[in-house]
């Protein structure tokens, strides 16, 4: 599936709920089947900043794609941290980079991208479209 | 004491504050983040606006009558605050910026007065402001920074502090009050001990002055510092007390109008206290409206907030300890309503996301207090800050919140 697809069934996922309650114990849900960094990439270099829990995510290119694990102490932050990943893991860098990520705002977690939100979901999309700049070099 | 409660009319104080009546997702707003910032009453809010709409202009300088009216009224609260601290001197005041701005002029001044190998002393209960500034500090002096240990409830150990001090320690600063955990610190044996050798003290008092009401001549306190937004006054204005000899001793912080007698290229006299650490526009608005602010919390009556309050505190304390698995963080008899916690091993972040959707504001995080989450392994925890405007029954929906994120996040 494209970016695109993806972001789609999402919003179609979430336009299921009735509130927010459901739409945070499906997220507490979905971070639980994030795909999980493994425990050696859990350094200080791939924890993200800006984040009132930890992050961390790693990056690897698997034919043209770049697949992303992640891990956070916080299971919310899981929740929105593996939303990401199902959009982006398995992409081509440049689909990543041109992707638009205006999903969150139909997903009900407009409020999690203001910069005064502790998540850091703002630098966690910033750090996936790095990765996908700097897998798009090398494929250059 | 229950006739002390009765008296205080919690829902006619309430009327004050515009903003308690406003909705958060839907939900009646519960603010229980006052450790932050306390909310506005109407009266500070007119005082702003009167300001704006009637004379604004620069002071001190202009001979026009909005500059004299503006002056007379920024002077007038610099007196409120005076009385207030109970300094001997109006020039013993220097408006500042906040809490951070009062510690950074004295941490700066102290460059001149210190010596590579004297000793400073910390807490290890501070707020990073009041911790980063002294190490700036030691390092452009080569000054030594000491730290008093914390115990499990969230206590100082004095008996370490007593071996800390020598005839090298030149200065002590603590807070009053634990941001994160509330523990009221016995400043007045800190002091005490510290001037038997010498040490000049300095207390952050950001978050006591909205609980009680700190005399600096009795404390005999060096240098005390506060903010206006935890006093219901605004942001981006506070205090440095400082004895006069002591403010005397240390150089001007920054260079600029407001703060010369005289200029020229060859050499610049500075002007009297307090002027000396005022350079620049200062906030004029701000510190009129932290004068009305004062009044309006004296009017209230500290005695009665500290009664009330400690019924805040105690009630909350024995609602939230009801939650399995919840662990209250800072257990000091001695302590304000500040209730740290965490439940099991889950996130203080996802508790404090999901109580927020329901209307509860608290803080969640190290709290600028990373040495604290240290010592209790802990990422950071949920604050519950209540104020003198906070009821019984808004505890009850913090209860309830938290209840409720706990099962889901369980």
């Amino acid at each position: 599936m494209t970016i695109q697809e993806i972001q789609e069934e999402i919003v179609d996922e979430f336009d299921m709920f009735e509130d927010w309650m459901q739409r945070y114990e499906y997220m507490i849900e979905l971070g639980k089947s994030l795909p999980l960094i493994e425990e050696k990439y859990k350094t200080e270099d791939n924890i993200i900043k800006g984040c009132q829990s930890k992050v961390w995510v790693h990056a690897e290119m698997k034919d043209d794609k770049v697949v992303f694990t992640a891990d956070s102490d916080a299971i919310i932050t899981k929740g929105i941290i593996a939303i990401l990943i199902r959009v982006f893991s398995g992409q081509h860098p440049t689909h990543i980079i041109d992707a638009d990520t205006g999903f969150i705002d139909e997903i009900g977690l407009k409020e999690h991208l203001s910069p005064t939100r502790a998540n850091g979901l703002v630098s966690m999309i910033k750090q996936i479209k790095m990765y996908a700049v700097a897998y798009q070099t090398q494929l250059n | 004491m229950q006739k002390e409660i009765d008296m205080f009319d919690v829902l006619k104080i309430r009327e004050d504050f515009p903003i308690l009546k406003r909705e958060v997702n839907g939900k009646p707003l519960v603010y229980f983040d006052n450790a932050a910032t306390s909310q506005t009453p109407q009266i500070v809010i007119d005082a702003i606006v009167d300001y704006y709409s009637n004379y604004n202009a620069n002071i001190h300088r202009g001979v026009h009558t909005l500059s004299q009216e503006a002056t007379d009224a920024y002077e007038i609260a610099r007196k409120k605050i005076q009385e207030h601290f109970n300094a001997k001197h109006s020039h013993e005041i220097i408006m500042t910026s906040g809490t951070t701005h009062g510690i950074n002029i004295v941490a700066t001044g102290f460059t001149t007065l210190l010596s590579p190998g004297d000793e400073i002393i910390v807490s290890a209960l501070e707020h990073h402001s009041n911790i980063v500034p002294w190490q700036m500090l030691c390092e452009r002096t080569g000054a030594i920074l000491k730290v008093i240990p914390m115990n499990e409830k969230g206590e100082l150990v004095m008996n370490v502090y007593d071996q800390l001090l020598s005839e090298k320690t030149k200065l002590v600063f603590t807070n009053h009050i634990s941001n994160a955990l509330g523990t009221i610190n016995p400043i007045e044996e800190i002091i005490e001990k510290a001037h038997k050798i010498g040490a000049a003290v300095l207390i952050d008092g950001a978050q006591s002055c909205p609980h009680i009401k700190p005399d600096v001549q009795s404390l005999d306190v060096d240098f005390y510092v506060a903010s206006a937004h935890k006093l219901c006054g605004p942001t981006g204005v506070g205090l440095l007390y400082g004895k006069e000899e002591w403010l005397n001793k240390l150089p001007p912080y920054q260079g600029g109008g407001e703060m010369i007698d005289q200029v020229t290229f060859e050499k610049t006299t500075y002007a009297g206290l307090p002027h000396k650490f005022e350079a620049g526009t200062p906030n004029i608005c701000g510190g009129i409206a932290f004068g009305v602010a004062l009044d309006y919390m004296n009017s209230i009556g500290f005695d009665a907030i500290e009664t009330y309050e400690k019924e805040l505190l105690v009630y909350g304390t024995k609602k939230l300890e009801e939650i399995e698995g919840l662990k209250v963080y800072g257990t000091s008899k001695n302590k304000t309503s500040v209730i740290s916690f965490n439940i099991g091993d889950i996130h203080p972040y996802d508790i404090g996301t999901i109580v927020d959707k329901l209307g509860i504001a608290v803080r969640t995080g190290h709290h600028c207090a990373q040495p604290i989450m240290d010592f209790y392994k802990i990422p950071g925890t949920i604050r519950a800050s209540f104020s003198f405007y906070n009821t019984k029954e808004e505890i009850d929906a913090l209860v309830e919140a938290v209840k409720k994120a706990k099962m889901m996040l369980s």
